[in-house]
């Protein structure tokens, strides 16, 4: 199956237009964790994490269920803030500035770093009431106009606008579960933020509605930093420009994904990597 | 490291199971063991439906005699008189004779003084009222002879119910022959019949039955729960959405939520021991006021409230927060425009419930003097008042026929209050839920 994934490799685009407009090939980090540790009380989900988010790429995060994926993604827009008892130590950057420290708040982080959910969880709205609820609450569109701009372009955007745009007023939750997906990534998208985090995003759609999404995220790249996690190898293959593989709670490498796929330095990474697909 | 070693070794496929357990489910044994499951099943259907039975019969019997005793309260006898409104009589208010000179005219036989006692007390003692207001209303009747119909002394009322045993000897009937004479008299010429009763509905407390009515009992509960209302529905929804959205879970909390669980348990009189001792005691609030009936309910209900909201809360998936929280809603955003209205629902529920029970109670406001005699309707929060349940219990302990009947009729009432709310709360929850 190693076959597979290469030539997936090969037949993706290569290389990023922002980078290599700059011409020193390799992106700006859009995000940097440094000896990222979290707790759940005494329990030590992550230990040591050091990654670097480039921006205006993909970067996939992989390993085995329970090494701490999903725990480090929600480091990133501190949504472990919500849960008692979590606690993160090392520290996150956004743009150079730590996002644990002082000058930015949890509430901001959250509208620059969106962040889409396994499971599709539309509000019990009406579509453009889901895209209009960040906007609306976070000052960006005034007046009546500009958030129907907003939603046309947000549903758009996450290529959804066709299927949706004679039933506006329809609740959400009467929509697929790969149209939910795509509506939750519209109203991730309608704010504007920075950088999208995916956790597991097509676990819970059908190949079609997943195919729908890979698309998608290869076009958001151009304008946003992605992190999704994903338990697909071919998925991480086919959207990601750099894949980072957890094990236990650590960070055991990231690279480039060709590299990460075709020649993991790891013989856990190898492991995982052949195990699922050998 | 371990689930790499699984994923290289392979397990071997289980071998096939043994020819002997193919056949298992269909052996002899294994239907007999069938067909005891579906024998338990029906008993255990059976025994269901017998219980389901049994409580519906009980409410049935329940419902039933409140029902056929109460159901003739409805109803009120009246007399109709030709009165003269003699515009001397009227000047000096002298009701009562114009009213008794209307009847005597009506049995010319009786002259002797015995007999007009006997026809005196044929008429309520609230008659004269009766027509002083309706004088007071529209003057221009003075100087007139009009046909009116005026209420009935309750006795009357009893025996045109047949509450009266007419085949009794005079002494054991309670009754005296003369007054069903009279009554008898005054059937035969239709000046004697059954309205419906409104004094029921809009009269304060009496010691004439004829002249007794819930009205102020009703007004006295509408009250006294406007007052539990205002108070306990904000401070405890408040309560349950810091408690199950803001709160760390600490010992304090945990503290805190099972003694809220306990207080929701505490027997009703000791809120009322509570309240004589902080609201009239300490701060010298007046007695048998709603105001103190609602805070000392508010206390009472706040306890059903927290829990069940607390519950309609934790009831919404932990998704839609993530979700809120997840495009920079802040936490109170996140609960007031997405939580809440969820919740909502369930809260309602649990609010009107706690509404209800509020309405029913009795014991706590025994304590503040709610149980008073109380004649006029209240106005404010701080007029004499009495409740509803309260109402029910002082008229029980009457040893007047008209207030057996007047007692299952005022239960009735309360019912159709207490079934109103919580159709209500069927309603609204029919209008707050979302699919989703
Ligand atoms: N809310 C939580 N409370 C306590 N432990 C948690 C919580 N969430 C995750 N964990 C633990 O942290 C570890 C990493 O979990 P997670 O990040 O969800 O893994 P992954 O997403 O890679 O499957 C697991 O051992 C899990 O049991
Ligand atoms: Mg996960």
């Amino acid at each position: 199956m190693a076959t597979t994934i290469q030539t997936q490799l090969k037949l993706r685009p290569s290389g990023d237009r922002r980078a290599d407009q700059r011409g020193d090939g390799a992106p700006a980090n859009k995000m940097t964790a440094r000896g990222v540790a979290v707790f759940y009380g005494a329990k030590q989900a992550l230990k040591g994490i050091d990654l670097d988010i480039p921006e205006n790429r993909v970067l996939a995060l992989i390993g085995p269920s329970g090494c701490g994926k999903s725990t480090f993604l929600r480091c990133l827009n501190r949504m472990n803030d919500t849960i008692d008892g979590c606690r993160v130590e090392g520290r996150i950057a956004l743009d150079g500035e730590d996002v644990y420290g002082k000058t930015i708040d949890a509430v901001q982080l959250r509208a620059r770093v969106g962040m889409v959910f396994q499971k599709p969880n539309p509000f019990p709205k009406s579509i453009y009431d889901n895209i209009a609820y960040g906007p609306r609450i976070h000052g960006l569109a005034s007046g009546r106009d500009e958030l129907d701009e907003v939603v046309q372009t947000s549903l758009k955007r996450a290529g959804l606008w066709a299927e949706v745009k004679d039933r506006l007023r329809e609740p959400g939750t009467s929509l697929s579960g790969g149209q939910q997906q795509r509506l939750c990534i519209a109203r991730a998208i309608a704010v504007s933020p920075e950088v999208i985090l995916m956790d597991e995003p097509c676990s819970a759609l059908d190949p079609i509605a997943t195919a729908h999404i890979e698309e998608l995220i290869d076009e958001l790249r151009a304008n946003y930093t992605i992190v999704i996690v994903t338990h697909n190898m071919q998925q991480a293959a086919r959207v990601s420009q750099r894949t980072a593989f957890f094990h236990l709670g650590e960070m055991v490498e990231c690279d480039d994904t060709e590299d990460i796929f075709t020649n993991p330095r790891d013989e856990r990474t190898q492991g995982y990597i052949t195990g699922r697909y050998g | 490291m371990t689930d790499l070693v699984e994923h290289e070794a392979r397990p071997a496929p289980p071998p096939a199971p043994p020819a002997s357990l193919k056949s298992r489910h269909r052996s002899e044994a294994f239907a007999r063991r069938l067909r005891a499951r579906h024998a338990a099943e029906r008993r255990f259907r059976l025994a269901g439906a017998a219980a389901v039975g049994l409580a519906a019969l009980m409410l049935v019997l329940l419902l039933g005699s409140i029902v056929s005793k109460g159901y003739s309260a409805f109803w009120e006898a009246r007399i109709r008189l030709e009165v003269t409104l003699d515009p001397a009589e009227v000047a000096d208010r002298n009701y009562n004779a114009l009213l008794r000179r209307a009847l005597y005219a009506q049995f010319p036989q009786v002259t002797d003084r015995a007999g007009k006692r006997t026809l005196n007390d044929l008429l309520s003692s609230g008659a004269p009222y009766e027509l002083e207001a309706m004088v007071v209303k529209d003057p221009a009747i003075v100087g007139t002879t009009r046909t009116l119909w005026v209420r009935a002394d309750d006795e009357i009322d009893q025996l045109l119910k047949g509450h009266y045993r007419r085949d009794l000897p005079e002494a054991e009937r309670g009754l005296s022959d003369a007054k069903v004479a009279a009554a008898d008299a005054l059937l035969a010429s239709a000046a004697l019949a059954q309205g419906f009763n409104t004094t029921l509905f809009t009269a304060g407390d009496s010691r004439e039955p004829e002249q007794a009515g819930v009205g102020g009992a009703i007004v006295g509960s509408l009250l006294t729960l406007l007052v539990t209302m205002a108070l306990s529905v904000p401070v405890g929804v408040a309560a349950a959405v810091y408690l199950e959205e803001f709160a760390p879970k600490t010992r304090w909390t945990d503290l805190i939520e099972v003694n809220i669980n306990n207080l929701a348990a505490v027997p009703s009189i000791i809120f009322g021991l509570l309240g004589l001792a902080v609201f009239l005691g300490f701060f010298g609030m007046p007695r048998s006021a709603p105001l103190v009936g609602g805070l000392v309910m508010a206390l009472m209900t706040l306890p059903v409230i927290i829990i069940a909201s607390r519950v309609a809360l934790k009831a919404v998936p932990p998704s839609i927060r993530e979700a809120a929280l997840g495009i920079g809603a802040s936490p109170l955003q996140t609960v007031l425009h997405h939580v809440l209205p969820l919740a909502m629902p369930g809260i309602l529920t649990g609010t009107i419930i706690g509404m209800a029970r509020a309405l029913g109670e009795t014991a706590p406001l025994l304590m503040i003097g709610m149980v008073a005699f109380i004649v006029d309707v209240p106005h404010g929060l701080t007029d004499s008042a009495t409740v509803l349940p309260v109402q029910i219990y002082m008229w029980a302990d009457s040893p007047e026929r008209a207030f057996t009947e007047r007692t299952s009729a005022a239960i009735l009432i309360l019912l159709g209050f207490l079934i109103l709310m919580n159709g209500l709360a069927v309603i609204l929850r029919k209008m707050f839920e979302r699919r989703w």
